[in-house]
């Protein structure tokens, strides 16, 4: 791909628009402003979520009730799932893509800029509900971030309304996020850019918002079914009035394992991206990384039940969402196949993304590993709600999305800031997080496997050296986040100047601009043969 | 090569003390042929899966030591294959089959519920278990027994936890060997679910709903354990202890059981005619409670609003007494209090209403006697 470089000096142009101060990110409608407003907004959503993950620790570290209550134990999981799914990963992906699509795709902005500062600035308002509920007097929703029915309608503890509000205002966001992401990729790419030449990073995310728009509905339809049930007297899932407290399940589910995708997809696209520019050696199997994606998210829609193999299924259909399930794997193992072979006599050097991205290849495929166990019907009824799921699902959400996320971050930090990070503190972050996010999650898979379920306060005797041992990696992966504050802070306020294109092998249009990236880019397409 | 031997001696023995030979790392064999299927099975996929990883990193690690630019590598330019897609493609797809055989058959096994000896009905309710043998009018309910001083350690250091901490029970299901036991699952309130390892049983109970699952045990013994589905505040408390008897065993533990019934059933009777002091229902009250209502309504009557409401000054506690009464027998439908009637002896149920108008300053003065109780739920 060869593509002119837009060279009108646009400084003066910027004087123009730009507010100051907080009108500035009140009014924004430029996606590099809105993008950073996502990216801190999921930054301090994670260090919530993980102050509350501390806590759940802390309990944890010794067998006995120490700490917390029980009841306050499950809004503390509740919370902590809710805010790390809906505030921290999915906004952190929403923020990298309204900074680089546009930029990826030759545009000027994303297509629908005032519908992009809203689908930002309602997301504090859904957290601040959530989070404000544990200052009341029902206490947070403590049903689970999967809130199953009757747990969460009939016998809530009264958060439910607060829940099932902010519920309702991240799904908007979503799905308006969504909405703006599908329009900018379709209308707005350069001339000469078609489909199977868009980045790869452009297609997750084409494929990932299309998944939001046909799920965060049903999330919203299941909620308010939890709402009137719990209050104003349906019965959707009361099985007293006729209803189905299994039904909610599937519903449930029907958004929830899209849902995982959606978390996920993203990720294979930012890795898609850094590992061919340190590896020097163009990605291996484009159109069957984008076939992948695409199918896997097709077959996200066809399994979601392998979540509920012990509500009482059928045999039929337990060996139908079986089956389903294990077919993601040849998907998901050819995106694993493509970057190994995309390494593969390549010329790698390993910058901070780059280690953030291998270690997201190999840690993700274990969390691969573990689902393919789990997909499994008959060993699930063994691993079914047990430390082995949450192992699994950590390995794919944190090992998985959040180290794509700071690959990500690193590799565009210098596009964003105008400046190199520092490199000797980022590899501490790297290697303190890839230590003790080992230490952290991998004893869980013994714990499961040994009997433990989750999300209980105390636990026997027999669990308490790994649970002691999780703790300690948990307080550490916990402190290592706090050095990536710093190198980002440092990054904005100074360091070395950076090219365009400070990475050697980096292909793509977001290079071709200066770095920092002016205010508007791209105010004429460039052309792309 | 000794010294590092010797190394690896020393660390073994560091990791060593006692609770670590009793930590298990891997699933349980369990005790019944399904289990050691699901055992199999589960070990089967552990090895493909290591095996496809060591391949897998080891191409990585292998580029990532030797395609380094540092080491002068070039990279080469080559970046799709079509016959090596297909293979790897392909490949994965004759490894799927390979497990979703023996996953199919032990999958079939495993939903067979038909033929069973014996039958037994599980029913879940907010963190204690519930068990009744069809046919045997045998039913009861099994709650956790380790005493609260051992697990609640906020204040001070904690009371010496029991070998079987939190996998412990008061009156454990009893089932035969070698015989098919079925269980009939279903929940009085939320979602719980019925999990032992050993038997690789995990079936969610469902309110309104029956589940089914079986188990056919070879050895005699206790297999423990736990609600595997969150069910609110006490989802970490409601274990499960199973003990199997040998067939002979188990027929005299029945009609043990029958005769115990039938003496309850004459006590109660009794109790109706009795009049008790109170002190002795202040003291029995006192015991029933901590045993029934304190996880909810706390040991200070304070309960945890809004979820729990206080006893201490609440209309019901200091009000009525036939609608206290009412309450503690039936419950409040759509709210977490459970109805005590089938779970308490009148005796039981007048002493613990005695306590609640009492304690913590309630000082109404009743005392309520089980011919009381009795007239309040006739009506």
């Amino acid at each position: 791909m060869t593509t002119e470089v837009l060279t009108e000096d646009l400084s003066e142009h910027n004087q123009h628009h730009k507010m100051t101060g907080i009108k500035r990110w009140l009014y924004t409608t430029n996606h590099k402003d809105i993008g950073t407003l996502y990216l801190w907004f999921s930054f301090i959503m994670f260090l919530t979520g993980g102050a509350l993950a501390m806590i759940i620790r802390m309990e944890l570290f010794q067998p006995g009730l120490q700490i917390v209550e029980p009841d306050f134990f499950n809004q503390l999981t509740t919370v902590h799932g809710l805010i790390m799914v809906f505030g921290a990963i999915m906004p952190a992906f929403t923020g990298l893509a309204n900074w680089m699509l546009p930029m990826m795709i030759g545009a000027p902005d994303m297509a629908l800029p005032r519908l992009n500062n809203w689908s930002f600035w309602i997301l504090p308002f859904a957290f601040a509900i959530l989070i404000g509920s544990f200052f009341m007097e029902s206490g947070a929703p403590n049903f689970g971030w999967t809130f199953y029915a009757p747990l969460s309608t009939t016998y809530s503890n009264g958060s439910t309304a607060f829940f099932v509000f902010a519920v309702h205002i991240m799904g908007i966001s979503s799905i308006m996020g969504a909405i703006n992401i599908v329009v900018t990729i379709m209308n707005l790419r350069a001339p000469g850019m078609t489909y199977m030449k868009m980045p790869l990073f452009v297609w997750t995310f084409f494929i990932t918002a299309y998944l939001l728009i046909a799920v965060m509905p049903v999330l919203a339809g299941v909620v308010t079914m939890v709402l009137t049930d719990t209050y104003f007297g349906t019965s959707f899932f009361n099985a007293a009035g006729g209803g189905d407290p299994v039904m909610f399940q599937h519903i449930f589910w029907f958004f929830g394992h899209p849902e995982v995708y959606i978390m996920i997809l993203p990720a294979f696209g930012i890795v898609s991206t850094t590992i061919p520019t340190f590896a020097r050696k163009k990605l291996f199997g484009y159109s069957s990384m984008v076939y992948a994606t695409a199918s896997i998210a097709l077959l996200s829609f066809i399994v979601w039940a392998h979540h509920m193999f012990t509500t009482g299924m059928p045999l039929f259909g337990e060996l139908f969402f079986m089956y389903c399930t294990m077919l993601i794997a040849v998907p998901t193992g050819v995106k694993v196949f493509n970057w190994m072979a995309t390494m593969w006599r390549g010329s790698m050097t390993f910058e901070t993304p780059m280690l953030f991205s291998i270690a997201f290849v190999i840690l993700f495929t274990i969390g691969g590993f573990s689902g393919l166990m789990l997909a499994l019907t008959p060993v699930d009824f063994q691993y079914h709600d047990t430390y082995f799921v949450v192992a699994h699902f950590h390995y794919v959400l944190v090992t998985g999305s959040l180290f794509s996320i700071y690959a990500g971050a690193y590799y565009w930090l210098p596009k964003w800031t105008g400046h190199m990070y520092n490199d000797v503190l980022s590899k501490w972050h790297f290697w303190c997080s890839l230590i003790s996010v080992n230490l952290l999650f991998f004893p869980m898979h013994f714990l499961g496997l040994a009997g433990m379920p989750r999300r209980i306060p105390d636990y026997a005797l027999q669990f308490a050296d790994f649970n002691k041992w999780i703790s300690i990696g948990g307080f550490a992966f916990g402190l290592s986040q706090l050095i990536f504050l710093v190198v980002v802070i440092k990054c904005i306020k100074g360091g070395e100047k950076a090219p365009a294109k400070p990475w050697e092998g980096a292909e793509g249009l977001e290079w071709t601009v200066p770095s920092p990236a002016p205010y508007h880019t791209f105010s004429t397409p460039p052309k792309i043969d | 090569m000794k010294r590092r031997n010797l190394g690896w001696l020393s660390l073994g023995s560091l990791l060593s003390y006692s609770a670590w030979a009793d930590m298990p790392l891997n699933l349980t064999q369990g005790a019944t042929e399904v289990s050691r299927n699901v055992y199999d099975l589960h070990m089967l996929v552990l090895y493909i899966c290591t095996g496809i990883g060591i391949i897998v990193f080891g191409i990585m690690f292998w580029s990532m030591i030797f395609h380094r630019k540092s080491k002068g590598a070039k990279s080469a330019s080559f970046h799709e294959s079509t016959k090596i897609e297909i293979l790897w493609t392909a490949i994965p797809i004759v490894i799927l089959i390979a497990m979703a055989v023996p996953a199919t058959s032990t999958l079939i096994e495993m939903e067979d519920n038909s033929n069973a000896d014996v039958t037994i009905q599980i029913t879940g309710s907010q963190w204690k278990w519930h068990y009744k043998y069809f046919d045997q009018g045998i039913e009861y309910y099994s709650v956790l027994s380790t005493p609260r001083e051992q697990y609640e350690n906020h204040q001070s250091n904690s009371a010496i936890k029991n070998e079987h901490y939190l996998l412990e029970v008061d009156k454990p299901l009893v089932i035969p060997a070698n015989k098919k036991v079925r269980f009939l699952m279903t929940s009085d309130d939320v979602i719980h679910s019925w999990w032992v390892p050993a038997f690789a049983v995990k079936q969610d109970a469902n309110p309104g709903f029956i589940n089914e699952a079986w188990t056919k045990v070879d050895q005699p013994g206790i297999y423990r354990g736990q609600c595997a589905e969150l069910c609110g505040k006490d989802h970490g408390f409601m274990p499960i202890v199973v003990e199997v008897k040998s067939e002979a065993d188990y027929q005299n533990w029945l009609i043990e059981q029958q005769q115990l019934i039938a003496q309850s059933a004459e006590a109660e009777k009794a109790s109706l005619n009795s009049s008790l002091a109170m002190d002795e229902l202040m003291q029995l009250g006192e015991q029933v409670y901590l045993a029934n209502c304190a996880a909810c309504h706390q040991p200070t009557g304070l309960g945890l609003p809004p979820a729990f409401p206080a006893l201490k000054n609440s209309p019901v506690a200091t009000g009525d007494i036939n609608e206290h009464i009412i309450t503690v027998f039936n419950g409040r439908v759509g709210t977490g209090m459970q109805g005590y009637g089938k779970q308490l002896t009148l005796k039981e149920i007048a002493a613990v209403v005695t306590y609640e108008r009492n304690a913590w300053g309630n000082n109404t003065g009743d005392s309520v006697q089980p011919a009381d109780v009795n007239a309040a739920v006739a009506k």
